[in-house]
């Protein structure tokens, strides 16, 4: 306890992050031990870890950086079918093991990959332009995968974007990708402690990147891009820094998902499964690592466990989306939550006075942060 | 005549483009937000006609009349509801709202409507044209499309740039605050705007449907993202611009379906999307602004 106080702030939550995840882990070893593991919630552990993954790394990018990415489930399928064709080909030769952390490594390099092919070009953009560039590439690749044919015989392999026959495979050739049909036969492999060691690998890497000097500069971005550059701070580095690291560990986590099945096709990294992902970001609170796990979380197992729910989940998803971004951003709302926070604490001369910031700033887009700051400041100077 | 018929048709499916394209293109203008839920507004649009006029058989301008009405006020709700109270706030948390609201209509359509796809029938009562012996055929609904496309882009030139409250609209978007201290009623000319591109996609709804005549909760999703696109194209906040990116994208898409790949045509519509951003981010017929401190 002594010890804990003297921790920082910061070092105390990230440490309670992991211990989450462990803990997490631990129950589900304990249910599964005891035989109260049922075939559903088995079923799910998977899916869970690969949405913590993506919840964590979507974070970076929205939380984090600020910029919206409506295609975060294409990095998603851009490491599933890398890490999925490697494991279906030559990973069969290979000892299980090693095909796998080389199926994990290939679909993260392939995301990232294509995070840097995204993101070069597409993060001069900002805002609304960024946001739907991301969307846009994102159905761009699930196309091309969905037109995608790959085939192998004793001459080479052989490519197509049309049909099955245009490959002109001889008889003893073999379909390894059949366009929309996807990738078939993958030898299933689903195992939860890998899941959670692939939890805890992304969480090192983003909670180190977030405390570190990249981090500081990926926030100062956020909060003000132009005085941000002002202090000298390399925007392109830093933006692509945070795209292509979540890009990266989306593809894993695609590696993960896609291994928990025996068919994988691309049509099932669309615009919703990013938009999922989204949600939970939003819901555990933009920024917020532990808050994305927990809703990655319940918003993963909830809508299964509820019988009925499920035609009702997006349209109860599209409620909390709204809901949480006025709860949260509406200057009127914003001002009510504080005067309620510090009625309670009995400070209503406080409140009364960031009402007032809190309206101005309706009128005032343009004004920073700070400049209310000292504005409130100020007023509450000339009033003594 | 066959690149002819590809051509036309390019053209009617631009027309929708434009329709849908004008909507964005006026909101972003004003309100300086991406309006998401404005493909799904055509969906909703869509619907009522289908009620109005396939099911209850409604005369089909009544019909539109009804769903344009509908849509005024399902638009002015969205606005009021959803948008006004983030009025200020960061672009991202509007656009995350704007999602959420998209997302909303087309799940509350899925549940109100069932998700089963419907049939519509063409709302154009009249014969189509046959041209060279038979051998370029246009169909009623590809002229009547093009021609409600083309009006209503001249009458909405004419309301911006003669009426005042199309003055009051160029204000606000100029400048918002100096709008307001000059009496501009901000709010009003905001809801306006979204009326106006609410209205059109009712329109854009049920001339899209014609053509293409499978109704589901998810139809408006795509011809929205596209008509985005044809809006950027054309540069964003210009109507003649929305027009003309939407009949170039109409055009690409139509060529691209006929002569490349049918699977691959939308990939190129995004690629174009894409090129465009990167090479003039400001449109074919954009103004150039810069953003100061």
């Amino acid at each position: 306890m002594a010890n804990n106080k003297k921790m920082k702030k910061t070092t105390r939550s990230n440490l309670l992050m992991f211990g989450f995840v462990i803990v997490f882990w631990a129950v589900i070893q304990v249910v599964s031990l005891t035989g109260h593991m049922t075939s559903k919630l088995n079923g799910l552990l998977i899916p869970v870890c690969a949405y913590i993954i993506m919840a964590i790394s979507l974070n970076l990018v929205v939380g984090f950086l600020g910029e919206l990415s409506l295609g975060h489930a294409a990095f998603m399928s851009a490491g599933a079918f890398a890490g999925i064709f490697f494991y279906t080909t030559v990973g069969a030769t290979l000892p299980k093991a090693a095909a796998l952390v080389i199926s994990f490594i290939l679909g993260g390099a392939a995301a990232g990959l294509f995070g840097i092919l995204v993101g070069v070009p597409v993060l001069r953009l900002s805002g609304d332009y960024l946001a739907i560039v991301t969307l846009a590439s994102g159905e761009i690749l699930k196309n091309v995968l969905s037109a995608l044919y790959i085939g192998k015989d004793s001459t080479g392999i052989h490519f197509s974007l049309k049909d099955q026959f245009s490959l002109g495979l001889k008889p003893d050739g073999k379909m390894l990708i059949k366009g929309a049909m996807g990738i078939p036969g993958i030898q299933k492999f689903s195992n939860f402690t890998v899941g959670v060691i692939l939890i805890l690998i992304t969480l090192a890497f983003i909670v180190n990147l977030k405390n570190s000097r990249a981090g500081r500069a990926i926030t100062a971005i956020r909060d003000d891009e132009i005085a941000a550059r002002a202090t000298g701070l390399n925007l392109t580095h830093y933006k692509l820094l945070a795209f292509v690291s979540a890009a990266v560990f989306a593809g894993i986590a695609g590696v993960l998902y896609a291994l928990n099945y025996s068919t994988l096709v691309a049509d099932k990294f669309d615009y919703n499964l990013s938009i999922n992902v989204l949600v939970m970001v939003v819901l555990g609170g933009m920024g917020n690592i532990f808050g994305g796990m927990i809703a990655a979380i319940l918003l993963t197992i909830l809508p299964e466990m509820l019988r009925g729910f499920s035609q009702y989940r997006m349209f109860i998803y599209s409620i909390v989306l709204i809901v949480m971004m006025l709860f949260n951003q509406a200057p009127a709302l914003v001002a009510w939550r504080q005067r309620l926070v510090s009625k309670v604490k009995g400070e209503d001369r406080k409140a009364e006075e960031k009402v007032e910031t809190a309206d101005a700033s309706y009128f005032e887009e343009m004004k920073s942060k700070s400049n209310e700051k000292t504005g409130n400041e100020e007023s509450v100077k000339e009033e003594k | 005549m066959q690149f002819l018929t590809y051509l036309v048709r390019g053209i009617s499916l631009g027309s929708v483009y434009a329709l849908i394209a004008l909507g964005y293109t006026m909101v972003y203008g004003i309100a300086k937000m991406l309006n998401f839920a404005h493909g799904d507004v055509i969906m909703v649009g869509g619907y009522v006609v289908f009620f109005a006029f396939c099911k209850n058989g409604f005369n089909p301008w009544i019909s539109v009349l009804i769903a344009m009405g509908a849509c005024m006020l399902l638009g002015i709700t969205i606005e009021r509801v959803a948008y006004k109270p983030l009025r200020g706030t960061p672009s991202l948390a509007v656009l995350i709202t704007a999602i959420g609201v998209s997302y909303f209509l087309q799940n509350g359509a899925m549940l109100l409507w069932k998700s089963d796809p419907k049939s519509f029938s063409s709302i154009v009562g009249i014969n189509g044209l046959n041209l060279f012996g038979g051998k370029l055929q246009i169909s009623a609904e590809t002229i009547v499309t093009i021609i409600t496309s083309i009006v209503i882009m001249i009458v909405l030139m004419w309301f911006v740039k003669k009426t005042k409250p199309g003055h009051a609209m160029q204000a606000v978007s100029e400048d918002r605050g100096a709008a307001q201290l000059m009496g501009i009623n901000v709010n009003g000319i905001i809801s306006l705007t979204f009326a106006i591109g609410s209205a059109l996609a009712a329109i854009a709804g049920a001339l899209l449907l014609s053509s293409y005549p499978t109704l589901m909760p998810t139809t408006g999703a795509m011809p929205g993202i596209k008509a985005f696109t044809a809006a950027v194209f054309g540069g964003i906040g210009s109507i003649p611009g929305a027009f003309l990116g939407g009949i170039l994208l109409g055009i690409i898409e139509n060529l691209s379906k006929a002569y490349i790949s049918t699977q691959l045509s939308d990939a190129i519509v995004f690629l174009v999307l894409i090129v465009i951003l990167l090479v003039r981010p400001t449109g074919l017929l954009g103004k150039k602004t810069t953003v100061k401190v």
